[in-house]
């Protein structure tokens, strides 16, 4: 496929027939965080490292749809100076476009066919916000979890679920006030858990320690309680995707309004 | 809610000013569509190949540096090189009225000018065929 079919075929990928990939590879990585510390120049970094290396690269970048108008401002490109130039890049910007559940299947698609296509590394990048962007982001084959200092204390982070489905930390802006002590936080918590995983500082803005970020990547183990969370929210997303989509559903939901199904029977129905 | 459009925004060229091309894109996002914002200072060839990657149907450029009577055509030319002819471009910024048939006529379907509303840009891309 040439640049132009693919773009077109990620647009009508609900449609297409795709090959699935083999998973549990270390070339499909899932990239969230809060908003602000730094995912799409961290991204920016890697991808300019593995072109170096004669990757070929996609990016997805997922952002949410507006609740009200649905329509969606896909800013993401504008901070990757290093995607717009080589041919072995590719970058998409997706809007969630509000179907609950329902990014989740089009997107490991997307990937299955990116991964066809020839692409090396395969970059899922999203605002790790709540629970849709948890799903999102369980499509990839590892997940690094971008932090940064001054975002208050972990307990932050840990509400957000989110800490416990990364295989790697990232603590961004490590030039910045804080970072080591961040840093510190994240690895006490995870040892309080009995987990433990690669935290490393680094900064997207000098460059500092993304070579061992990238070190750390190449060989990131399987991490079994990460693989099951991952695959729970997958499990989760596709189950939720068929309720939704039932020819029932929207009977059901009445009844279940109206107080004429219990919530067992309205499940079974929609089995 | 209909189908969004995708529109890439792109500022071609060397020109620093994108408070226009900003308002544009918050205004066709609160009407429903999909915006894709490029930054500053893309070259014709790098606005051509985000519209591929983003499979976009409408391409928007702002300019107000006066290099559009080059940059605008470029976009439009590459676009059909590409096979990328069903792409609606669309201009704004600062375009004088006399250099405005020479870019309708290399393939920019509309140019909105300082002044225009929102509602005038939305209802020329309701006006589009889907």
């Amino acid at each position: 496929m040439n640049r132009r079919e693919l773009g077109r075929a990620l647009s009508s990928i609900a449609s297409l027939e795709v090959e699935a990939r083999k998973r549990d590879s270390t070339s499909v990585l899932g990239v969230t965080g809060a908003p602000g510390v730094g995912k799409s120049c961290l991204v920016d970094r890697l991808v300019q490292a593995w072109l170096a290396a004669g990757e070929r690269v996609a990016i997805l970048a997922v952002d949410p749809s507006s609740p009200v108008s649905g329509g969606a401002l896909l800013g993401d490109r504008l901070r990757m100076g290093s995607v717009d130039d080589s041919e072995s890049v590719f970058f998409r910007s997706i809007a969630t476009r509000n179907v609950p559940g329902g990014l989740a299947s089009n997107l490991d698609k997307m990937v299955d066919l990116l991964v066809g296509e020839g692409f090396t590394k395969v970059i899922i990048e999203t605002v790790g916000a709540g629970q849709s962007e948890v799903r999102i982001v369980a499509v990839a084959d590892r997940i690094l979890l971008v932090e940064g200092p001054g975002r208050g204390d972990m307990i932050q982070a840990e509400k957000a679920g989110i800490l416990e489905l990364a295989d790697i930390v990232a603590v961004n802006k490590s030039d910045l006030a804080g970072a080591d002590k961040t840093a510190q936080e994240i690895i006490t918590s995870l040892q309080m858990g009995d987990q433990s995983k690669p935290v490393i500082l680094c900064s997207a803005e000098t460059g500092e320690g993304i070579e061992g970020l990238l070190e750390a990547l190449t060989d990131l183990p399987q991490n079994t309680a990460t693989a099951l969370a991952r695959a729970r929210e997958r499990l989760l997303a596709i189950h939720q995707e068929s309720l939704l989509n039932h020819g029932d559903y929207a009977e059901v939901l009445k009844g279940l309004a109206a107080g004429e199904l219990s919530l067992e029977a309205a499940l079974a129905a929609l089995r | 809610m209909a189908t969004p459009l995708r529109i890439v925004i792109a500022k071609p060229g060397l020109d620093g000013h994108d408070r226009g091309a900003k308002v544009v894109a918050r205004a066709l996002r609160d009407a429903g569509h999909e915006i894709i914002y490029t930054g500053l200072r893309r070259t014709p060839e790098q606005i051509v190949r985000i519209a591929m990657d983003e499979d976009a149907q409408v391409v928007g450029l702002s300019s107000l540096s006066g290099a559009h009577g080059f940059l605008f055509p470029r976009v439009c030319e590459l676009l059909n090189e590409a096979g990328m002819t069903d792409v609606v471009v669309f201009g704004g910024g600062i375009i004088p009225e006399r250099d405005r048939p020479a870019l309708y006529e290399a393939g920019v379907a509309a140019i909105f000018g300082p002044g225009t509303t929102s509602t005038e840009m939305i209802a020329f891309l309701d006006g589009l065929e889907r």
